[in-house]
C-alpha cells in the first residue's frame, strides 16, 4: 500500500475542479498540469499548484493538444518536476491510454486508473467485445471484416448494420448502412476514417437496434472484486453525445436491471478490473433484451448521479483503490436513494446545429439549495478557449423521487443565467418540459426527433456539428 | 480549499431562517453571492486566488505569468493542505469524513490519551470566545465538553454561528484570541478526545 500525498491532475476544466475537491478534502496536495491558455482557469486558481505543459514559449495561440494534455512525455515531465506520486488523469484526453500507464509505472508514479493490460482490453473495441463473450454478456450479432468479407456477413446478421471502428468507442467511429447496395462502399470509407483518426483501420459490424436505450453500470473493483454501483440512463443523445443523464435508469424492470448488474460485474470479474469502470449496454425494454456496447476505462462525465443516489465520492474510491487499500465497500453495504438528473451545460447554439460558442464568459448564476450540485469550472470572466471542449457546467439535481427531482431540475434550470456565450441551457430548459422525455424510458433517437419537430421552440438547426465528449 | 456544495447549503439554511434576500461573502480567495428569487436561491462564486505557478529550472518564465508565482508564494499557499492526517479514513465514503469543521491533527497521532482533534471554523469570520462582551468564556483549556458543546461562535457578514465540539473529550489549546479574525477552516481550538 502506498499513500498519495501529492497529485498531478492531468486534465482541465470541470473534472480538473471535481478532483481537486476530493484531494483536497482527503488532505493531498494537487499540481495541475495547465496549457498555457489554461493558466489563469478556475481550477488553476483552486489547485494547490499549477505546472505548465508543453514547450516553453508557446502563447496562448502556439500551443496544440499533441504537445499538452494529450503528450504522455509532457505530462509525466510535468509530474516528476512537480514531484507527484499520482496522476490522475480525468476523462478524455489520456485517460484511458495504456502508454501513459506504463510510462507512470516506468516512473514510479501511480496512475489513477486501471492497469495498461485493462486499458488495452477496454480501448480495443473489438477485443472489448471478444472479453465481453468470453465473460458470458450478451452481444450483438456481428464480427469484424473487411470489405470482401462485409457482405455475407451482413446477411446473416440483417440489416440495418451498424459499421464501428475498432480503435473508436464513445460514439466516435459509426455508421449506420441500411441496404446491402451501400456497404462495401461504408465499410472502405469507416476503414479508411479509422485509419486516420485512430490509426487503426479494422472495423467490424453490428446489428442496428432501434429503438434502443443506452443504459451503463457503473463498476468498481480492487483487482480481485468487483462490485457495481447502479445503472444510470444515457439515452438523450445527439449525434452519440450524451446531453442528459439520470440514476437510476427509469422503467427499466427489476429482472433487466438485475441481469445488467450481474453482467456487468462478471466482465469486471473476468478482466480482474482494478479501479472504476463503465459498462455501457443498449437495451430493447420491449423484448427485455440487453447487449454490451462498451467498457470505459475512467470516470464518466455523468459520474455524479451515481454519487448523488449512493452517497459515495468516486473520485474518493479511486484514489483508495490506487492507493491499494482494496475495496473499502461491500456490494451489500452500497445502497440507493432517491433519483438524480444531470443535464450538461454546453457552450454550443442549438438554434445553429449546436454550434460551439467560444469567448468570454461575462456572468455566471447557478441555482442553489437542497439537492442541487454544480460542477463547473467557469466564473464571471473566464475564458472559453475554442480548442478545447464546450462542456461549460454540469447541474446535478437530486429528488426523494423522480418527480420530485424532475421538478427540482424544471426549477433549477429556470435558475441558470450565463451571459458572454451562448449556451444550452434554454434549449435543456424546454426540453425538460416535454411529456415524452418527461414520462422516462426515451430511446437514443428521441432527442434528434424532438429537436426536428421544433421541440423547445425551435431548435431544429440540422447543422452539422458533432461535439467529441467523455 | 475552496467552498464545496456543502457548504453552500449550509450556509442557506442559516439564511432561510432570516429575513435577507442577499448574502454577498466576499474573502480573499473568493466571492460568494447568494439571492433569492421566486423560484429559490440562486449562488455565484468567484474564485480570487491566483493561481500558484511551479517554477521549473530549466524552463522559468514560460509557466505562467511572474506575479501569478509572487502572489501565489504570498498567498495560495497559505492554507497549505497535507498537514492533517494521511491516514484516510476507512470506506472513503463522504460521511467518514468530517466536513471541514472537525478533523484529526497530525499531532494527535503520538498522543498518548486520545488524539488532538481541531474545532475549525465553518466560515471566515470573527471568532469569539463568549456568548456577549464581558461574559465569560464558553470553555478553557481543561474544560470538559461533549459533540453539542458551544465552544465560540463565528460572525460572518453579521451571522452569528455557534461552533460545537463535534467531540468528547478536554479542551487542550484555544489556538485564536477573543475577537481575532479566522479563516475559512481555521483551527479555532482542539480537543483532547476521550
Amino acid at each position: 500500500m502506498s499513500i498519495i500525498r501529492r497529485v498531478l491532475i492531468a486534465n482541465r476544466g470541470e473534472i480538473a475542479v471535481r478532483v481537486i475537491r476530493t484531494c483536497q478534502r482527503l488532505g493531498i496536495e494537487t499540481v495541475l498540469a495547465v496549457s498555457a491558455a489554461d493558466a489563469d482557469s478556475v481550477p488553476a486558481r483552486l489547485a494547490d499548484r499549477t505546472i505548465g505543459l508543453g514547450p516553453a514559449g508557446g502563447g496562448p495561440g502556439g500551443q496544440g493538444l499533441a504537445d499538452t494534455y494529450l503528450s504522455v512525455p509532457a505530462i509525466i515531465d510535468a509530474a516528476v518536476a512537480a514531484g507527484a506520486d499520482a496522476i490522475h488523469p480525468g476523462y478524455g484526453f489520456l485517460a484511458e491510454n495504456p502508454r501513459l500507464a506504463r510510462a507512470c509505472e516506468a516512473a514510479g508514479i501511480i496512475f489513477i486508473g486501471p492497469g495498461a493490460e485493462v486499458l488495452e482490453a477496454a480501448g480495443d473495441k473489438l477485443a472489448a467485445r471478444t472479453h465481453a463473450v468470453a465473460a458470458g454478456l450478451p452481444v450483438l450479432p456481428g464480427g469484424p471484416c473487411g470489405p470482401a468479407e462485409a457482405g455475407a456477413l451482413a446477411r446473416r446478421i440483417g440489416y440495418p448494420v451498424l459499421v464501428k471502428a475498432a480503435g473508436g468507442g464513445g460514439g466516435r467511429g459509426l455508421r449506420v448502412v441500411r441496404e446491402a447496395a451501400d456497404l462495401e462502399h461504408a465499410v472502405a470509407v469507416a476503414s479508411a476514417e479509422a485509419q486516420a483518426a485512430f490509426g487503426d483501420p479494422r472495423v467490424y459490424l453490428e446489428r442496428y437496434v432501434s429503438p434502443a436505450r443506452h443504459v451503463e453500470v457503473q463498476l468498481l473493483g480492487d483487482g480481485h472484486n468487483v462490485i457495481h454501483l447502479g445503472d444510470r440512463d444515457c439515452s438523450v443523445q445527439r449525434r452519440y453525445q450524451k446531453l442528459v443523464e439520470e440514476a437510476p435508469a427509469p422503467l427499466l424492470g427489476e429482472t433487466l436491471r438485475v441481469s445488467m448488474r450481474v453482467a456487468a460485474v462478471a466482465l469486471g470479474l473476468h478482466l480482474k478490473y482494478q479501479g472504476l469502470g463503465t459498462v455501457e449496454f443498449l437495451v430493447d425494454r420491449q423484448r427485455a433484451a440487453f447487449w454490451f456496447l462498451e467498457l470505459n476505462a475512467r470516470i464518466q462525465v455523468e459520474h455524479p448521479v451515481t454519487e448523488a443516489i449512493t452517497g459515495l465520492d468516486l473520485v474518493a474510491e479511486q484514489i483508495a483503490i490506487a492507493e491499494g487499500r482494496g475495496l473499502g465497500l461491500s456490494q451489500a453495504s452500497v445502497s440507493f436513494d432517491g433519483h438524480a438528473f444531470e443535464c450538461r451545460i454546453n457552450a454550443e447554439d442549438p438554434a445553429a446545429g449546436f454550434r460551439p460558442s467560444p469567448g468570454t464568459v461575462t456572468g455566471v448564476t447557478f441555482p442553489a439549495g437542497p439537492g442541487i450540485r454544480v460542477d463547473t469550472h467557469i466564473q464571471g470572466g473566464s475564458a472559453v478557449p475554442p480548442r478545447y471542449d464546450s462542456l461549460l457546467a454540469k447541474l446535478v439535481v437530486t429528488g426523494a423521487d423522480r418527480i420530485q427531482a424532475l421538478a427540482r431540475l424544471r426549477a433549477a434550470l429556470a435558475r441558470c443565467r450565463i451571459t458572454g456565450v451562448t449556451t444550452t441551457v434554454p434549449m435543456l430548459s424546454g426540453m425538460v418540459d416535454d411529456a415524452e422525455w418527461a414520462a422516462g424510458g426515451v430511446d437514443v433517437g428521441w432527442l434528434e426527433r424532438y429537436l426536428e419537430r421544433g421541440g423547445a421552440g425551435g431548435w431544429g438547426g440540422a447543422g452539422g456539428w458533432g461535439g467529441a465528449g467523455g | 480549499m475552496d467552498l464545496t456544495d456543502e457548504d453552500v447549503t449550509e450556509i442557506l439554511a442559516l439564511l432561510d431562517s432570516l429575513p435577507y434576500d442577499e448574502l454577498d461573502l466576499q474573502t480573499p480567495r473568493f466571492r460568494l453571492t447568494l439571492r433569492r428569487t421566486p423560484d429559490g436561491w440562486t449562488q455565484s462564486v468567484e474564485s480570487r486566488s491566483a493561481p500558484s505557478a511551479f517554477a521549473r529550472p530549466a524552463e522559468g518564465p514560460a509557466e505562467g505569468p511572474a506575479e501569478g508565482a509572487a502572489q501565489g508564494a504570498a498567498e495560495g499557499l497559505a492554507a497549505a493542505p497535507g498537514t492533517g492526517s494521511m491516514e484516510h479514513p476507512a470506506g472513503y465514503n463522504r460521511s467518514d469524513v468530517p466536513s471541514s469543521r472537525v478533523d484529526s491533527d497530525a499531532d494527535g497521532a503520538d498522543g498518548a490519551d486520545g488524539e488532538l482533534v481541531a474545532v475549525r471554523a465553518p466560515l471566515p469570520g470573527t471568532f469569539y470566545r463568549a456568548p456577549r462582551p464581558g461574559a465569560a468564556p464558553f470553555v478553557e483549556v481543561g474544560s470538559r465538553v461533549g459533540p453539542d458543546t458551544v465552544v465560540g461562535i463565528v460572525e460572518t457578514m453579521k451571522l452569528m454561528n455557534s461552533v460545537t465540539a463535534g467531540v468528547d473529550g478536554t479542551v487542550a489549546e484555544i489556538c485564536l484570541g477573543n475577537a481575532e479574525f479566522a479563516a475559512h477552516g481555521a483551527a479555532l481550538l482542539r480537543i483532547r478526545a476521550d
